[in-house]
C-alpha cells in the first residue's frame, strides 16, 4: 500500500488530523507517518476499521529518545568597536528541544498488505510527555506501551493498566533514555579503556568502602 | 583415629567411625535442593534431574518446593534486580545447614547482562555461595561436578574448632540483609559481610596523556 495514498485517504475521512510523512532515506525505505496527539485514536480507529484499510494487528510498538541538543553557528553580524562599524563573527548557540517518540508497526492479517509505521512525539521530555494510548483500539499493544512508559517514561493516556513492566514500582529513573546514569556498581577490569577506564577513575576517585557495620542485621 | 588401623580393623569386620564422618556422611548424602529456576539454566537443572544424567544417583533427587525442607539452593539462572529480594528471602527461610551453588555466568556476575540496568552482577553480593560452575548455561556434567564438589567440601567440614561451619557456630549470621526497592538501585547494592567491589589497580599503559590508545 502506498503511503501517499493512505495519508491522502486518512485526512480525506479523519477531519482536522494533522499528519506527516516521514520519510526513511535508507534503502529499506520504510516511510512512516506521523500523527499529532489530538487525532491518533480516530486515525488508529479508522486504520483499523476501514474497509480498504483493516489494519487488524499491531505487531510492535517501540520507543525512541531524542535528546535535546545544542546547535552552534557562527553569524556575522555588524558592531561598533571602538567607534567604528566593523563586521564581527559570533557564535550564536540555539537548543532544539528533545523529545520521546513512539512507533507503531501495524498490519492488515485480513487483507494481506503491511507494515504501515505510525508515530507519535511528545512535547518534550520532561512534563508533556503525554500521549493518548492505543491500547484500546489494538490490545496487543497494552504490555508494549507499558513497557516504553517503564523505560522511556511515556505516559499513555487511556492506557488500561500503565504500571511499569520490568522495573519495579519504586524505581524512579527510565534507563533507556539517554540521559540515564545506571549506578556505579561495576567490577571494573584491570585493562579498562577509553569510557569505561573513564568511569572506572571516577568510581576509584569516589571509592569510599561501605563499613561492615553499615550493614543493617547482616 | 589411625587410617591403617581403621582399614585393619574393617577387615576384620569390625567398623569404626566418628560422630563426625557420620555427621557429614549423612549430610552430605541426601541434599535436599530447593525446586526453583530462575531462567535457561534451569531447563539443564531439570535435565540433570531426569532419566539421562540421573542426580539421583549423588542423593539430591528430593527437590523441594518450599525452602522449609531444602537444604541447597541452586541459583540457576539470571537473577534480575526485581527478583533479588525473593531469592535472599527464600535462601533466609532455608534451614541451617544450607548450602548454594552458583550455576552459570549469570548468577556468578551477571553474565552477558552484566552491564545492564536491571541484572543484579551476582548473587554472591546478598548471599554466600558455596560453588560456582561457570558456563552458559553449564551442562549437566558441570552440574554433577558442582554437586561432587560440594559433597567433598561438606566431607571435610569438622565439627568443632575455629573453621567448623557456620550452622555450628551461633556467632556467624544464618540470615542476610533482604533488600530493598530503591529508587535508583538496591539497597544496599550489596552485603559488605559478604562481599565487597575489588579495589583493581586500572592499568594506564598503552594510553597516552589524553587517554587515546
Amino acid at each position: 500500500m502506498n503511503l501517499e495514498t493512505v495519508k491522502s485517504e486518512i485526512e480525506a475521512n479523519v477531519p482536522g488530523c494533522r499528519l506527516e510523512l516521514v520519510a526513511n532515506p535508507s534503502p529499506s525505505a520504510q516511510h512512516s507517518l506521523l500523527l499529532d496527539a489530538e487525532h491518533a485514536a480516530a486515525v488508529a480507529l479508522y486504520l483499523r476499521d476501514a474497509p480498504g484499510m483493516r489494519f487488524d494487528f499491531c505487531s510492535n510498538v517501540t520507543g525512541i529518545d531524542w535528546p535535546g541538543k545544542e546547535v552552534s553557528q557562527k553569524v556575522k553580524v555588524r558592531k561598533l568597536v571602538d567607534g567604528v562599524e566593523e563586521e564581527v563573527e559570533e557564535t550564536r548557540t540555539t537548543t532544539i528541544p528533545g523529545n520521546l517518540e513512539v512507533v507503531y508497526h501495524l498490519y492488515s492479517v485480513e487483507k494481506k498488505h503491511g507494515p504501515i509505521i505510525l508515530r507519535m512525539r511528545t512535547q518534550d521530555r520532561d512534563a508533556g510527555v503525554h500521549l493518548p494510548s492505543l491500547t484500546p483500539v489494538w490490545r496487543s499493544a497494552e504490555l508494549q506501551e507499558r513497557e516504553i512508559f517503564d523505560l522511556f517514561g511515556v505516559l499513555f493516556d487511556g492506557h488500561p493498566d500503565l504500571r511499569r513492566l520490568l522495573m519495579w514500582d519504586e524505581f524512579q529513573d527510565h534507563p533507556m533514555r539517554r540521559d540515564y546514569v545506571d549506578p556505579d556498581d561495576f567490577e571494573y577490569e584491570p585493562t579498562a579503556h577509553d569510557e569505561v577506564l573513564q568511569r572506572a577513575q571516577q568510581h576509584l576517585s569516589q571509592a569510599i568502602p561501605m563499613q561492615p557495620s553499615e550493614a543493617e542485621g547482616r | 583415629m589411625d587410617e591403617k588401623l581403621k582399614n585393619e580393623l574393617s577387615k576384620q569386620g569390625i567398623f569404626t567411625t566418628s560422630l563426625q564422618e557420620l555427621y557429614n556422611w549423612g549430610r552430605t548424602s541426601s541434599l535436599w535442593p530447593l525446586n526453583f529456576g530462575l531462567a535457561c539454566c534451569a531447563i539443564e537443572m531439570i535435565a540433570t534431574t531426569m532419566a539421562r544424567y540421573d542426580l539421583a544417583r549423588f542423593g539430591a533427587e528430593v527437590f523441594r518446593p518450599s525452602p522449609r525442607q531444602a537444604d541447597l539452593m541452586i541459583v540457576a539462572g539470571t537473577v534480575t534486580k526485581k527478583m533479588a529480594p525473593q531469592v535472599v528471602r527464600l535462601y533466609n527461610q532455608m534451614p541451617e545447614p544450607k548450602y548454594v551453588i552458583s550455576m552459570g555466568a549469570c548468577a556468578i556476575s551477571g553474565g552477558p547482562f552484566k552491564q545492564g540496568y536491571n541484572v543484579l552482577k551476582g548473587i554472591d553480593r546478598y548471599i554466600p555461595v558455596d560453588i560456582y560452575i561457570p558456563g552458559c548455561p553449564p551442562r549437566p556434567e558441570a552440574l554433577i561436578e558442582a554437586f561432587m564438589e560440594l559433597q567433598k567440601k561438606i566431607d571435610a567440614q569438622p565439627l568443632t574448632g575455629s573453621n567448623r561451619p557456620r550452622h555450628l557456630n551461633a556467632d556467624e549470621p544464618s540470615e542476610f540483609v533482604v533488600p530493598r526497592f530503591g529508587e535508583h538501585d538496591l539497597e544496599p547494592t550489596h552485603n559488605p559481610v559478604l562481599w565487597n567491589p575489588p579495589l583493581v589497580q586500572i592499568s594506564q599503559t598503552g594510553s597516552d596523556e589524553s587517554g587515546n590508545r
